[in-house]
C-alpha cells in the first residue's frame, strides 16, 4: 500500500472510532447525515481499492447507492473481492434504518453497528492492499499462477 | 423435520483432526445424540484447503472428485462437511464438474491414472453440518429434545465467507422460505433459537475474518477478528456461535493476540454450533470438548448450568 493511500485508510479508521465512541447525544444531534457520512467513508475505501487497480471509479448506482455500485466493480474479475459485498449491503441496511426514523430509540446504537460495519470494509480491503504482495487475500481467490497452470497443463498427471 | 439425511457419508476434513478436534467431537456426539448415523469416508484426502486452488484450480477439483467418488463407492448420495473450507471445495468441484470441460478432463485422467471410478456430476449431493441438522431433525424436533435450554444465553451467529459465497455454487440456497439465505443466513441461528437460545442481529455475520492470512500478515487478520469481536459484543453477545473450525481457531488465537498486542480485551466466548446444541440436549462440556477450545469458557457454561 503507497504511503498516500495507507494515510487515507487511516484517517477513515480514525474517523470510524471517533464515531463508535461518540456518545449519544452527538450521533443523535445529526444522525441521518452521519448516516451519510459512513456510507462515503466506505465508497471512499472503494475507490480506493479501484485506484490502486487503475480503474475510474464509477458515478453509477446499484438499488440507489454508488457503494454498491463500487462494491460490484470492484469484484468484476476478482472473486475475492465479493467477501465484502455483504459488509456493504449492511452498512446500507442500517444507513436506511437511521434515515428512515431517525427519532428510534436505538438510532444511536444502530449508528456505531454501521461504523463498526465500514471499519470492517476498511480493514478488509486495507488487508487486501497491504498483503498483496504476499498472495492471495481470500479464500475463493482467483489462481495467482493462473498463466504458469494454463503453460503447462499436464502439471501433474 | 424431513427425514433425510437421518445416514449421511462424513467427511471431517483435516482441520477437524487438528485444531478443530473440538467441532470433530460435538459434531459425532451431537449426531449420536440424535440418533443420527455418520459414516466416515474411508481413506479420505485433503480437499486442497485454500492453497491448492491458487496453484492449479483443476487438481483442487479433482481432491473433492476423489472424495465423492469414495462417497458414492461406499453407497452414499449425500456426504455431509461441517468444515466451510471443505464444504465449499466439494461444492465448488461438484459446479466445475457439471460446467467445465476442462475440469472433467482433467479429473478423468487423475482419476485413471489412481485406479479409481472417475466421480461424474450428480452422484453425490454435498451438505454442511447446518443443513444435516436442520433437514435430519429441524427445529421442532430439536426442540422436543432440549434437556438443558439455551434460555438466556445472547448469541452472535457467525458463518464466515466461505458458507456462501460464491453463490453460484450453492444452487439450493436462496430458493425462498425454509431455504437457506446467501445473503443473510440463518440456519445456525434457526437451530440455536429452537434450543431456546437468544440470538442477537449480528451485521458481520458473513464477514472475512482474515483466516487465509492469519500466518503471512496477522496484524491484519487480529484487526479484522478484533472488529468482529467487538461488533458481536456492541450487539450483545455473550457468545459468538461458529460452524467453521478455521474461522472459530482464527477467533480464539486472534482474541489472546488483540489483548496482548493491541491491549485489547474481549470477553464474548466463542463455541462451536454443534457443542451448544449438544449441550443443550444434555451432553456434558468435555463430551462436546469444550475442554478441547483453545479459549476458557468452562466457568461460563457451568454458570449458566451447561455442560
Amino acid at each position: 500500500m503507497t504511503p498516500a493511500r495507507k494515510i487515507l485508510f487511516d484517517d477513515v479508521i480514525a474517523r470510524l472510532d471517533a464515531l463508535i465512541a461518540a456518545p449519544d447525544a452527538t450521533l443523535l444531534a445529526a444522525a441521518p447525515e452521519l448516516a451519510d457520512e459512513l456510507v462515503a467513508l466506505g465508497e471512499t475505501i472503494l475507490q480506493a481499492w479501484l485506484a490502486a487497480h487503475d480503474a475510474t471509479p464509477t458515478t453509477r448506482t446499484v438499488e440507489g447507492f454508488r457503494l454498491l455500485a463500487l462494491q460490484r466493480q470492484g469484484a468484476r474479475g476478482d472473486a475475492s473481492f465479493n467477501a465484502c459485498r455483504e459488509t456493504c449491503r449492511e452498512l446500507v441496511y442500517h444507513r436506511n434504518l437511521v434515515c428512515l426514523e431517525p427519532a428510534h430509540p436505538q438510532t444511536a446504537r444502530r449508528l456505531r453497528l454501521a461504523a463498526m460495519v465500514a471499519r470492517h470494509l476498511a480493514l478488509f480491503i486495507g488487508g487486501k492492499l497491504e498483503v498483496a504482495g504476499l498472495g492471495e487475500f481470500c479464500c475463493s481467490s482467483r489462481p495467482l499462477r493462473q498463466h504458469e497452470t494454463a503453460a503447462q497443463p499436464a502439471t501433474i498427471a | 423435520m424431513s427425514g433425510k439425511h437421518q445416514k449421511v457419508a462424513y467427511y471431517p476434513g483435516c482441520a477437524l483432526e487438528g485444531t478443530g478436534h473440538a467441532y470433530n467431537r460435538s459434531t459425532k456426539e451431537l449426531g449420536k445424540a440424535l440418533g443420527l448415523d455418520l459414516t466416515e469416508l474411508k481413506d479420505w484426502n485433503c480437499c486442497g484447503a485454500m492453497e491448492v486452488k491458487n496453484i492449479d484450480p483443476k487438481l483442487q477439483t479433482y481432491l473433492s472428485a476423489r472424495n465423492l467418488s469414495i462417497a458414492e463407492q461406499m453407497g452414499f448420495d449425500t456426504v455431509m462437511a461441517p468444515c466451510n473450507g471443505c464444504y465449499h471445495n466439494l461444492k465448488k468441484a461438484e459446479y466445475d464438474l457439471a460446467n467445465d470441460a476442462g475440469s472433467r478432463e482433467v479429473n478423468g485422467r487423475l482419476s485413471q491414472k489412481a485406479g479409481h471410478k472417475t466421480y461424474e456430476a450428480g452422484k453425490v449431493t454435498t451438505i454442511h453440518a447446518l443443513d444435516w441438522i436442520k433437514e435430519a431433525i429441524g427445529e421442532a424436533g430439536l426442540k422436543a429434545r432440549v434437556k438443558n435450554s439455551l434460555k438466556g444465553l445472547k448469541i452472535a451467529n457467525y458463518y464466515g465467507c466461505m458458507y456462501t459465497r460464491p453463490r453460484h455454487i450453492f444452487p439450493e440456497k436462496d430458493r425462498g422460505p425454509g431455504s437457506e439465505s446467501t445473503a443473510k443466513p440463518h440456519f445456525m441461528d434457526d437451530l440455536l433459537a429452537a434450543a431456546d437460545a437468544e440470538n442477537v442481529e449480528y451485521p458481520l455475520k458473513t464477514a472475512c475474518c482474515g483466516g487465509a492470512h492469519t500466518l503471512s500478515d496477522s496484524d491484519t487478520s487480529t484487526k479484522l477478528v478484533l472488529n468482529l469481536l467487538t461488533t458481536a459484543e456492541a450487539c450483545g453477545a455473550d457468545v459468538i456461535a461458529t460452524e467453521c473450525p478455521t474461522c472459530h481457531t482464527g477467533l480464539e488465537m486472534h482474541q489472546v493476540r488483540a489483548e496482548k498486542v493491541l491491549g485489547r480485551k474481549t470477553s464474548v466466548k466463542i463455541l462451536y454450533f454443534t457443542q451448544l446444541l449438544g449441550m443443550a440436549l444434555g451432553l456434558s462440556a468435555r463430551k462436546v470438548g469444550v475442554h478441547e477450545n483453545f479459549s476458557e469458557s468452562a466457568a461460563f457454561l457451568r454458570a449458566r448450568g451447561l455442560g
